[in-house]
C-alpha cells in the first residue's frame, strides 16, 4: 500500500491528513439526499485532488465492492494519498457530524413521537421517503429491462426477499453465481451487445 | 448489554459485507433482523428512523448509527458504526491494487453484469418493505406516489420532496 499513499493530485502538491478529514468534514454537513453529487465536485472541481477519469475509476471500484458507494469513495480517497491513516480519517470526518445530527434527531424523535401532530409529520416524512426508495428501484433497473434474464433474477429476488422472507446471505450465495453465469452466457451467446470486437 | 452489543456487531458486520449495490440492497435483511429477529423496535419505529436518517445529512446509511443508539445507547453506537462501516471499508482498502491490475479482464464486467439484477431486486424489496410499514393512509401511498414518480421523472432535489412530504403529514389531512 506504500505506493498508493504517495500519489499526489495533477499539479504536484500533497494532500495532507488534516485536509482530508476537512475536506469530508465539510461534505458530511452539506450533503443533503445523497452525497455523490456534492463529493464529486468538491473532489473534482474545487479541490482537485482528482481527476474526472481517476473519479470515475475510482467510483467504478467503490459501486463494485460491498458497502455505500461514497462511504467506500472516502476510504479509497483518504487510502490514495496517506494510506491508512489518510482513508481512517477521510472516513471518520464524513460520518462524525452526521452522526451526531442523527443520534439528536433520534432523541427528538423518541420524546415526541407520541405528539398527534410529530406523528403525522412522521407519516408525511416516510411517505416521502418510500417514494424516493421506489425512485431508485425505478433507476437501478433501467440498465435491466430489455434482458429477461436480468428480470427473472431481480424478481426471484424481490420475491424471496420481500414476500417470502428468507435470510440474505444464502438468498444471495444462491442466486448471484447464477446472475453472474446467466449474464456470462448472455454476452458469449450475444457478442456484440459486449464490448466492440476489433472487426 | 452484552449480549445485544454482540448481536448488533454480528449483525452489522454481516450486512457490511453484504451491502454489494449500496446501503439500500439491504435495508429488508435489516428490517428481519431488528424488526422480527431481536424485537427491538416495531416495523413502523424502523421506518421512521429510516426517513429521519434519510432527512439527515451525509451518507445514506446512517439509520445503523439511530438504531446502535435507539437499542444500547452510545456503547450501540460504536459497535453498530464500527460494525457497519469498519468491514467494507478494509475490503476497499485492501482491493484498490488488484482493480488497478484486472482492469481489462472480461470476468470483472460479467461480475458486475450479473451483479446487477440482484441489486435491483434487492432495492425492490426494499422499497416494498418500507413503503408497506410507513403507508397505513390514502393520503400517505398518494405522497409516496408522488414522490417516486417526480423522484425518477424530474432532478427535483429529494430534500424538497422529503420536506414537502411530512409538511404534508403534518397538517394531518387524510391520516386518522
Amino acid at each position: 500500500m506504500a505506493m498508493d499513499s504517495q500519489a499526489r493530485p495533477a499539479d504536484g502538491r500533497q494532500v495532507s491528513v488534516g485536509e482530508l478529514f476537512v475536506g469530508f468534514l465539510g461534505l458530511g454537513l452539506i450533503s443533503f439526499g445523497g452525497a455523490l453529487p456534492f463529493v464529486r465536485r468538491a473532489v473534482v472541481d474545487q479541490r482537485r485532488w482528482l481527476s474526472p477519469e481517476e473519479f470515475t475509476d475510482l467510483l467504478g471500484l467503490c459501486q463494485f465492492l460491498p458497502g455505500g458507494n461514497v462511504i467506500n469513495l472516502s476510504v479509497a480517497i483518504g487510502m490514495r494519498f496517506r494510506g491508512a491513516v489518510g482513508a481512517l480519517s477521510a472516513i471518520t470526518g464524513f460520518i462524525a457530524v452526521p452522526s451526531l445530527i442523527v443520534i439528536a434527531l433520534g432523541v427528538v424523535y423518541a420524546r415526541t413521537q407520541n405528539d398527534p401532530v410529530v406523528h403525522h409529520l412522521f407519516g408525511g416524512l416516510a411517505a416521502a421517503a418510500a417514494g424516493l426508495l421506489i425512485a431508485m428501484a425505478m433507476k437501478v433497473a433501467k440498465p435491466i429491462v430489455r434482458s429477461p434474464e436480468g428480470i427473472f433474477i431481480a424478481a426471484l429476488m424481490f420475491v424471496a426477499i420481500a414476500l417470502v422472507r428468507l435470510p440474505l446471505l444464502p438468498t444471495m450465495l444462491a442466486l448471484t453465481p447464477l446472475s453472474i453465469a446467466l449474464a456470462w452466457r448472455r454476452q458469449r451467446s450475444a457478442p456484440n451487445t459486449g464490448k466492440e470486437t476489433a472487426k | 448489554m452484552s449480549a445485544t452489543l454482540v448481536a448488533l456487531a454480528t449483525i452489522f458486520s454481516q450486512l457490511s459485507l453484504l451491502a454489494f449495490g449500496g446501503g439500500n440492497t439491504i435495508l429488508p435483511e435489516m428490517q428481519r433482523q431488528v424488526v422480527q429477529v431481536h424485537h427491538w423496535m416495531s416495523a413502523e419505529q424502523f421506518t421512521a428512523l429510516f426517513a429521519l436518517a434519510q432527512a439527515a445529512p451525509g451518507p445514506n446509511m446512517m439509520i445503523v448509527t439511530m438504531i446502535g443508539w435507539h437499542v444500547a445507547g452510545w456503547p450501540g453506537f460504536i459497535v453498530s458504526t464500527l460494525a457497519k462501516f469498519g468491514p467494507s471499508s478494509l475490503v476497499t482498502a485492501a482491493s484498490m491494487h488488484a482493480w488497478e491490475r484486472f482492469k481489462d479482464r472480461p470476468w470483472r464486467r460479467y461480475v458486475q453484469l450479473g451483479m446487477m439484477p440482484v441489486t435491483v431486486g434487492l432495492v425492490a424489496a426494499s422499497a416494498m418493505l418500507i413503503s408497506h410499514a410507513s403507508n397505513r393512509a390514502a393520503i400517505q401511498w398518494a405522497i409516496t406516489a408522488a414522490c417516486a414518480a417526480l423522484g425518477f421523472r424530474t432532478r427535483i432535489h429529494p430534500l424538497w420532496l422529503l420536506v414537502v412530504g411530512a409538511a404534508i403529514g403534518a397538517t394531518g389531512f387524510g391520516q386518522t
